[in-house]
């Protein structure tokens, strides 16, 4: 390990964590390699491809952008704690029912971000949820089929709530 | 939710009780990776594992003059820092080349550069630590003394007497030639009324699989074997290949292959840095871990599609097309990609040029020649996006030419769907296509004379849109004739293996896998299907060498044609093997029983009989109430290859409609679509999502992607914030339609689907330009990818 090391502490999928990490390590680097949440993936580590898209304090940053120290005292949910919670359960049973994912490397980081858009709430149209997804790199679907999973649950969800 | 499903029935002959066969069910192994509970390579950790990074030359071409690697060995965390001489004590180099390609030719090529780097990106020192942080901060102090040479970064002058040539052994810089001349080529466009003749230019491009290649590979010095976590599609050919350069047994290596983060072909090729790691790991007796990083991947997975294409066409009045010509030069990098080499996609140009027309006349020349950029190799839909770009572009400006409608030109060319069997002016053999049903479907599906109407309207208040199509064959389902008869050990048959477990359940062992393609519902769906069973009871493996019957994985759209067949005969095999059972326990004629939804059953009456659960508990348990001399066997395998054809040709035919702003020159995608006949659809949602991405892939080569080069073999936008790729927002909805030609050479009947989209989408999205700008005068734009840049300087606007 390289100079100094700062003590960190923040609640992830609603665990307290504490740990010793290096400055330069990155959020999603230290979700994977110090707390083995692998649910969140590396595919470009320049804050292009959203593969690491994960929660701090409510909104959605990229994993790869933003260092762990940064998250001391934050509030971060992954895939994980959005599975376990049930949060994004009708997501997920859309983007199965619908193939919108094939090799699935992007689809925890697309589910996160498909979230935050629908818990805005509405009916987005398809351009908006093609805009709001276009962080998110696909390189197996062609994308029709995420957007018309984000879609239907964007539906039944307003349906549900009238 | 829209789910477009224009498939029409195709149950026929598979149609078996309970049939899964052309049903859209959603596939087995989703769940776990929607929560993020997959299992990629670079989520493998083994004890004593420790990570490589590899010291990679700047230069595009440089003798290493020396590697200081004093610092880096003190550095922290440090476990071992090789270089490429040191790693040929354990491992040897190899050459990518194919018999069957005549006169292609390449250098040894070893797992780290010795005495001198070929590409800017070869790897020239590894560093191995604790962590791959640890690695990377030592890699800064390896110090490499390069003396740098020439670069051929240009593959018009790589033949020039003037370039140096990259590797003295092989006398030129030439990979490869092959030559065409059939028919009557000077006569045909003699007696042609037009003939049209221009230069398709292809960018290089490359896979950007979301996951980066990765690999763990674990020497376990106590079991003498090599245990390797791979990103592969092949882990056989994979397990073949490690075993022979490290000097073992193939039963000394083991290739598990879990979940693939994309692959697209680019994981199917032998890489120096992961081969390195399998020999590090035998170096140092430990679990060795290399990732690439995106700048990694940029400049080492294959490149491919670094084509350029002189190409001629002539036609008559009535359209009639007399000839094909092309000449095609493609620059690979300094070696032919090991071991299924760089000539294969200009072999496929020179095969597939013409491919869907009935034109007696044809002539072709490529040639393969090495320069000194990253290495190009197979990536999804070899050579066909440029031989149809090159085809289809040129029918639609000869039709342009004689003034006739695009659509038109090709039923009067196309080959007639009564015309089977029948073959290529190149020499292709085709079973059994169905061009102009596909073009017929694909014109009411479009309603393109309302598109035709529109774009006339909406060009008299200066909006310009355009429509362009492109027809198409596919190589799919391959037999030996592609790798095996060049003496490349890549297995074109496969073998499944399916059991009934103490429950009543059953499991399938396949020899392909999976990338995201939904190979694992196809083959639970198959085997569901022809044993007669419940979806749900019904378990696949695959992606271990140790525990899947020998096969060739899944590449060139073989695994649901072949592996899938496999499976459907493995199912209907233990089938009968479990009516001899149930016939003994009965007392009843195996041939009086049929299994449906797991429950033997009267086949005349349907009455249900007996359990697949106590049928399994007495052959397991019991199998001394059953007769003496009986042996229940409850495991069943099948291989298979295609041996009737030597590929499944598919067909189809797809369309663009777009509007391109001529003040800024973006192009704006409106719709997209794409008829296709892959023969029996096992799965018609599966089929549907692999040709949406494949087309998706196409656009990205016609619009965005290409990797920049400058004229010292710098690459020079190796990330993806300058390496453009398709996002959501510019891609259009695709629609899909299927016409069904079954292939007769399996009884499932299934072609491969993988890469028709890919194939033609290049193709239609430039016709669609050119036809859009064409009343402006603009010059023909064949130069791929079409940037805003190109396109107002077609226009003359800038």
């Amino acid at each position: 390990m390289n100079g100094l090391a700062l003590d960190i502490s923040m609640t992830v999928n609603g665990e307290q964590v504490a740990e010793r990490v290096e400055p330069r390590q990155t959020l999603v680097d230290f979700l994977r390699d110090n707390l083995g949440l692998t649910g969140s993936h590396v595919g470009c580590e320049h804050g292009v491809c959203g593969a690491c898209t994960v929660r701090v304090d409510g909104d959605i940053v990229r994993g790869c952008l933003m260092l762990a120290v940064q998250c001391d005292g934050a509030k971060v949910e992954t895939i994980e704690g959005l599975s376990d919670s049930g949060e994004v359960a009708d997501l997920q049973a859309a983007f199965e029912q619908r193939n919108a994912l094939q090799c699935g490397f992007c689809t925890p980081g697309m589910i996160a971000a498909a979230q935050d858009l629908l818990k805005k709430g509405g009916v987005p149209s398809r351009e908006e949820i093609r805009e709001h997804i276009s962080g998110n790199y696909c390189r197996c679907t062609g994308y029709q089929a995420i957007v018309d999973a984000v879609e239907s649950v964007a539906q039944a969800r307003a349906e549900a709530a009238k | 939710m829209k789910i477009t499903d224009d498939s029409p029935s195709v149950l026929t002959a598979l149609d078996r009780p309970n049939s899964y066969i052309g049903r859209s069910v959603p596939r087995p192994n989703l769940a776990r990776l929607t929560q993020g509970r997959g299992q990629y390579v670079s989520d493998v950790t083994l004890p004593r594992m420790a990570h490589v990074a590899y010291v990679r030359s700047p230069h595009a071409h440089a003798r290493i003059a020396s590697i200081a690697t004093d610092a880096a060995r003190k550095s922290p965390g440090v476990i071992a820092v090789v270089t490429g001489a040191e790693l040929a004590k354990v491992m040897t180099p190899w050459v990518g080349v194919l018999t069957h390609l005549k006169g292609l030719k390449s250098a040894p090529q070893s797992p780290i550069a010795i005495d001198v780097a070929c590409w800017q990106g070869e790897a020239v020192c590894a560093v191995v630590a604790r962590s791959r942080a640890e690695a990377e901060d030592a890699c800064e102090l390896v110090d490499v003394t390069y003396e740098t040479l020439p670069a051929v970064a240009d593959p018009e002058i790589a033949l020039e007497a003037a370039t140096p040539v990259i590797h003295a052994s092989l006398g030129d810089n030439l990979c490869f030639e092959r030559k065409l001349d059939v028919g009557a080529v000077d006569k045909a466009f003699a007696e042609s009324d037009v003939v049209v003749e221009t230069t398709f230019v292809f960018g290089r491009h490359t896979g950007v699989t979301n996951e980066p290649r990765s690999i763990v590979a674990d020497w376990n010095v106590g079991d003498k074997r090599l245990t390797v976590y791979q990103g592969t599609q092949a882990p056989h050919m994979m397990q073949d290949l490690f075993a022979k350069h490290l000097g073992l047994t193939i039963d000394q290596v083991r290739v598990l292959t879990k979940d693939v983060g994309g692959s697209f072909g680019i994981k199917v090729h032998t890489y120096a840095d992961e081969m390195a790691t399998a020999a590090l790991s035998k170096l140092l007796k430990r679990p060795v871990k290399f990732v690439a990083d995106r700048i990694e991947s940029f400049v080492t997975d294959i490149h491919a599609r670094d084509h350029r294409v002189r190409a001629k066409i002539g036609v008559k009045k009535d359209g009639t097309i007399t000839a094909f010509e092309i000449d095609d030069l493609t620059g690979i990098g300094p070696y032919s990609v090991y071991p299924r080499t760089s000539g294969i996609e200009a072999n496929q140009v020179v095969n597939l040029t013409g491919g869907p027309y009935a034109c007696p006349n044809y002539r072709a020349r490529t040639r393969v020649v090495f320069t000194n950029k990253n290495v190009m190799c197979q990536y999804r839909a070899v050579g066909h996006p440029i031989a149809v770009a090159v085809t289809e572009g040129l029918v639609e400006l000869a039709a342009a030419r004689i003034g006739m409608d695009p659509l038109e030109i090709r039923r009067r060319n196309l080959i007639a769907d009564d015309a089977y069997p029948t073959g290529s002016a190149s020499g292709l053999k085709f079973e059994k296509l169905s061009h102009h049903e596909s073009l017929a479907h694909l014109d009411s599906m479009m309603n393109y004379a309302g598109l035709r109407a529109e774009q006339k309207k909406l060009r008299e208040q200066g909006i310009y849109r355009g429509i362009g199509f492109a027809s198409f064959v596919e190589v799919t389902n391959p037999s030996a004739a592609f790798y095996g008869v060049g003496g490349a050990r890549i297995s074109s048959q496969d073998g499944a293996t399916v059991k009934l477990d103490a429950q009543g359940m059953i499991s399938i062992h396949s020899g392909v896998t999976e990338q995201g393609q939904g190979t694992e519902s196809v083959l639970a769906q198959v085997v569901a299907t022809s044993f007669g069973i419940s979806l749900d009871k019904v378990r696949v493996v695959i992606g271990d060498t140790d525990n899947t019957p020998y096969g060739g994985g899944t590449w060139a759209s073989r695994a649901a044609g072949i592996g899938g067949e496999a499976a459907w005969q493995a199912g209907k095999a233990l089938r009968g093997n479990v009516l001899a059972v149930a016939g003994a326990m009965l007392q009843a004629k195996p041939e009086d029983l049929d299994i449906s939804n797991g429950i033997v059953i009267d086949k005349t009456t349907g009455n249900e009989r007996l359990g697949l659960d106590e049928l399994a508990r007495v052959a397991y348990f019991r199998p001394d109430t059953l007769p003496p001399g009986f042996q229940a066997e409850l495991m069943a395998t099948r291989h298979y290859v295609p041996r009737g054809w030597p590929f499944a040709f598919t067909n189809g035919i797809q369309a663009s409609y777009l509007e391109v702003d001529t003040d800024t020159g973006f192009v704006k995608l409106l719709k997209h679509w794409c008829v296709e006949d892959c023969g029996t659809i096992i799965n018609p949602q599966l089929v549907d999502e692999q040709i949406r991405g494949g087309v998706v892939q196409g656009i990205g080569a016609a619009l965005f992607e290409q990797c920049l080069y400058d004229e010292r073999g710098q690459m020079l936008n190796g990330n993806m914030a300058d390496y453009l790729v398709p996002m959501a927002v510019e891609m259009p909805d695709i629609e899909c339609g299927h016409v069904v030609s079954p292939t007769a050479d399996s009884e499932l009947g299934a072609k491969g689907a993988g890469e028709a989209g890919t194939a033609g989408a290049p193709a239609v999205v430039m016709n669609a330009i050119n036809d859009a700008l064409r009343p402006l005068g603009a010059k023909t734009l064949t130069d791929m990818p079409f940037t805003p840049g190109k396109i107002l300087r077609a226009l003359g606007k800038v």
